[in-house]
């Protein structure tokens, strides 16, 4: 392990626990499209009603601080957010993200996308960049029903730290090469994405450009032919075949049987998986795709000491009500009824008054009894004291259940709405929608973590709200 | 040092529409058939009002704002009205209003009237409402049934009493509440049920099943109020005054401390207590006769039980089930059907309980009238467990002729 170097320092990832199997998609689809087959993979990731790019992009950078230091320790130059699937074109994502999380104000902050490969180029940019940079890629997109990518098109994020410290992988060498090559794309503004005829991707598109970029790659690495590792980041099949042009195994492989092919967030969870999976020591290379080629080579300098995304990859919840998989993807539309309709327009001058407190779900500490109260308030509601409170970030603490119902009449987009009352410790409580969190399955006293979510959408307006969700703690009371 | 308005304000006149999914009559209506009702009641004459006042809640779906709704539909000639709002304290609320313009000496004769259209919203429970700007950044989408079932996991944790026998006692209080409200024709649902419907009710909010809701429904009541005095002069003897009217809101300590537990509600421990105090009672068990309370969930009426002082902490389940809140227990609550059968067309709630109390105190309560009871306690609980307004008013009987 090298002391003091320039590379990756840490690492993390967040997959959604939701899994959509290719058996439930075959047993569904199968009276129209009879060519769909049941055993590819286990299943894919998706993303609960109140998840999108932006909500898992923040939990894998809570992820990858936990790993490291706090982000907040470190002088960040820029943060980095790549993504197809951001919920905002004209608002910073990132700076949601940003905000969020606390990081530093003054970093340079980038929504990247436009690409499969804008994680991969992030990575090298920050690799070649030499200044701390904080990349975190996320992608949420659907597909059509009965699509081949329906049974392998994932949700999930990963989040990189770059900088100098004591790096868990180093930059050996890289090779890119764009091309216009489309074997599939998505317009504005549209859903789902296009797709041309896979053997023609394979055969006259991928396999060739490979070779090249790889070649190039591994001589700038001083590598002789081949890395210890290889992972390749695209849909199951290509990545197969793209592998065995490369005559390697792809260690990726068991990640995307489980979760997926996450898009734009594949190359970073690949990595992510390979640190978890490799030796001390090995290369790894990562083969990227998407209208041309990164091939990226590390060389790991320390294992990561936990294996939370392969814990992640296979912790999900097996769907088994295909309709209910398509209303909470939006792409089916119930009849909601009349609690609904409500408004949900946002009065902006209210928010951006508390958008810190809302968005960072941050308290106020009285310095004058202690007591800790959210929202924060000119008044202490403990010993009344006048502007004494000072901000805390309440988002890292741990809650426990004090009261709960799930409420059945209370729209929610997954019935029922389970809502209770958290306790924070130093006094604080909080009434708090719960999270990823099945009926029956909640009790009083038990443990709660937070979680980044979206609250509501305004459809009329296409705004959506977020704020934090307590879920319980895996692994119970003793978590 | 303030003496408060115990037995300073009368009533002389209160009238009830019939209450139910009224679908054949606006507010105006029912604050006719109310009005009218009050007035034959008071044996005075309309000009003799000099000032009113009004509570409605949504007004957005029914009356729309201001004091003019009331005006309009009763031709109060100029007479100032004012119109009042506070969660399902509402009704209350304008009572206070009109009794403190007594009181105070402003004016001799003023009216109280609640209404609320519920069904013109089209919602088959409460309308969905904002919480406010800041609020729904933050706060969960709840319903009231859910926010009221929050009391039922707070108490059983804190008392560790099982949850099932606490459902038992919650059945009990809904089958209670029907069977007494067969006895009256003004309420809205009229039907016996029994503890295994309730018990086997489909699922509103855990662990609230429908029949441990209080129903939907329109309606409007009113009282006309004066002084004692005025009161002997309009030849009465036996008249219903107000003991006390105590008005207790939240200030934000239950929603943001755990400090309160949440298995009972703050606000009305203070209410009762300034109540009691105002009203010169020591022991609220023996010296009231018969309680109306916000069951607007099962749940609710239970843990009021303990915040009124009338059950021990802990024990309400033991008390319910033992029958000592039944019309023939010893402290009936609940006499005409409360909002389980009437319903809650919020700003006619608390003025709807005044009027039970009313009817008691003066033996004009029909198969249902109690043997001579001659205090009633009327409680609402407006908001939600973590943040409300509670109101406790006592009305008393007293001999005005000397």
């Amino acid at each position: 392990m090298s002391e003091s170097g320039f590379g990756i320092l840490s690492s993390g990832s967040y997959v959604p626990r939701g899994r959509l199997t290719g058996k439930l998609i075959a047993e569904t689809h199968g009276w129209f499209e009879p060519t769909l087959k049941s055993g590819v993979g286990v299943g894919r990731s998706f993303a609960g009603w109140d998840e999108d790019a932006l909500t898992m992009a923040v939990e894998a950078v809570r992820d990858c601080m936990n790993d490291a230091d706090t982000c907040a320790e470190i002088d960040l130059a820029q943060v980095e957010l790549a993504s197809t699937s951001l919920p905002y074109a004209d608002r910073s994502n990132v700076g949601i993200l940003r905000e969020a999380l606390g990081l530093s104000e003054t970093a340079r902050l980038v929504d990247s996308g436009g690409s499969l490969r804008a994680a991969s180029s992030a990575l090298l940019r920050a690799l070649e960049a030499g200044r701390s940079r904080l990349l975190v890629a996320s992608d949420c997109v659907d597909s059509k029903p009965a699509s081949p990518g329906e049974a392998t098109l994932g949700h999930a994020a990963a989040a990189m730290l770059v900088g100098t410290g004591s790096p868990m992988a180093i930059l050996r060498g890289s090779a890119s090469r764009h091309q216009d090559f489309v074997d599939h794309y998505r317009a504005v503004g549209e859903r789902f994405s296009y797709t041309l005829e896979a053997r023609w991707t394979r055969d006259a598109g991928y396999r060739q450009q490979t070779a090249e970029t790889h070649a190039a790659a591994m001589e700038q690495a001083g590598i002789a032919e081949r890395t210890d590792r290889l992972v390749v980041s695209a849909p199951p099949a290509l990545a197969k075949a793209i592998a065995k042009s490369l005559r390697q195994d792809d260690l990726g492989a068991t990640l995307s049987a489980r979760i997926g092919y996450c898009a734009a967030a594949q190359p970073l969870l690949l990595l992510r998986h390979a640190f978890e999976q490799a030796q001390a020591g090995e290369t790894i290379a990562l083969v990227s795709i998407g209208q041309g080629i990164d091939v990226i080579v590390l060389e790991l300098t320390a294992r990561a000491e936990q294996t939370s995304l392969s814990a992640r990859a296979a912790a999900g919840v097996e769907e088994t009500n295909y309709t209910r998989y398509l209303s909470l993807r939006r792409l089916l539309e119930l009849e909601e009824g009349i609690r609904a309709e409500r408004d949900n327009r946002t009065a902006q001058a209210a928010f951006w008054r508390k958008h810190e407190a809302i968005t960072g779900f941050i308290g106020g500490q009285c310095h004058n009894c202690g007591t800790l109260q959210f929202p924060p308030s000119r008044v202490c509601v403990e010993c009344g004291a006048e502007d004494s409170q000072s901000p805390r970030r309440m988002s890292e603490l741990r809650g426990t259940v004090r009261s709960f119902t799930e409420d059945w009449l209370a729209f929610t987009p997954r019935p029922p709405l389970i809502f209770g009352n958290v306790g924070f410790g130093d006094g604080a409580n909080v009434m708090m929608e719960f999270t990823d969190v099945s009926p029956g399955e909640l009790k009083v006293g038990m443990p709660v973590e937070l979680r980044f979510r979206i609250k509501d959408f305004d459809h009329r307006r296409g705004f959506r709200r977020y704020f934090w969700k307590p879920t319980p703690v895996a692994g119970g009371a003793d978590g | 040092m303030a003496k408060g308005i115990r037995d300073r304000v009368a009533i002389i006149g209160m009238g009830c529409s019939r209450f139910g999914e009224r679908w054949e009559s606006g507010p105006e209506d029912l604050m006719l058939e109310a009005f009218d009702e009050a007035l034959a009641d008071a044996g005075i004459d309309k000009s003799g009002i000099e000032a009113a006042w009004l509570g409605v809640f949504f007004q957005e779906q029914s009356t729309g704002k201001s004091g003019l709704p009331l005006s309009q539909a009763l031709k109060l000639k100029n007479v100032p009205v004012t119109r009042v709002e506070n969660l399902c304290a509402t009704g209350t609320e304008a009572l206070r209003g009109a009794a403190y313009a007594v009181a105070a000496g402003a004016c001799d004769i003023a009216l109280a009237m609640g209404v609320e259209k519920l069904k013109d919203t089209g919602f088959g429970g409460l309308p969905e409402r904002t919480k406010g700007a800041l609020e729904d950044l933050w706060l969960p989408n709840s319903t009231a049934p859910g926010s009221f079932a929050q009391l039922a996991s707070a108490y059983a944790t804190t008392h560790r009493r099982d949850i099932g026998d606490l459902k038992r006692a919650m059945a009990h209080i809904s089958v209670k509440s029907h069977r007494n409200a067969l006895d009256n024709p003004k309420a809205h649902l009229r039907r016996e049920i029994t503890e295994a419907q309730v018990l086997d009710a489909p699922m509103v909010a855990y662990p609230l099943g429908v029949l441990d809701c209080c129903g939907v429904s329109d309606g409007a009541a009113c009282a006309i109020v004066t002084t004692p005095e005025i009161a002997r002069q309009l030849g009465r003897r036996d008249v219903v005054t107000i003991r006390a009217l105590q008005l207790s809101p939240s200030y934000g300590y239950e929603m943001s401390n755990d400090g309160w537990d949440g298995s009972h509600t703050m606000t009305t421990r203070v209410a009762a207590e300034r109540a009691y105090r105002e009203a010169g009672i020591d022991d609220p068990a023996s010296e009231i006769d018969l309680l109306e309370v916000h069951d607007c969930f099962s749940i609710t009426e239970l843990v009021l039980m303990e915040d009124l002082g009338v059950s021990e902490s802990g024990c309400a389940i033991d008390d319910v089930l033992d029958g000592r809140y039944d019309r023939d227990g010893s402290l009936p609550c609940q006499v005409d059907g409360g909002l389980k059968c009437f319903g809650h067309p919020i700003g006619a709630s608390g003025l709807r309980m005044a009027y039970e109390i009313y009817l008691q105190l003066l033996g004009r309560a029909g198969n249902r009238q109690l043997e001579t009871p001659s205090v009633g306690l009327a409680q609402n609980l407006g908001g939600i467990p973590s943040r409300n307004v509670a109101s406790v008013a006592i009305y008393g009987l007293a001999d005005v002729s000397r």
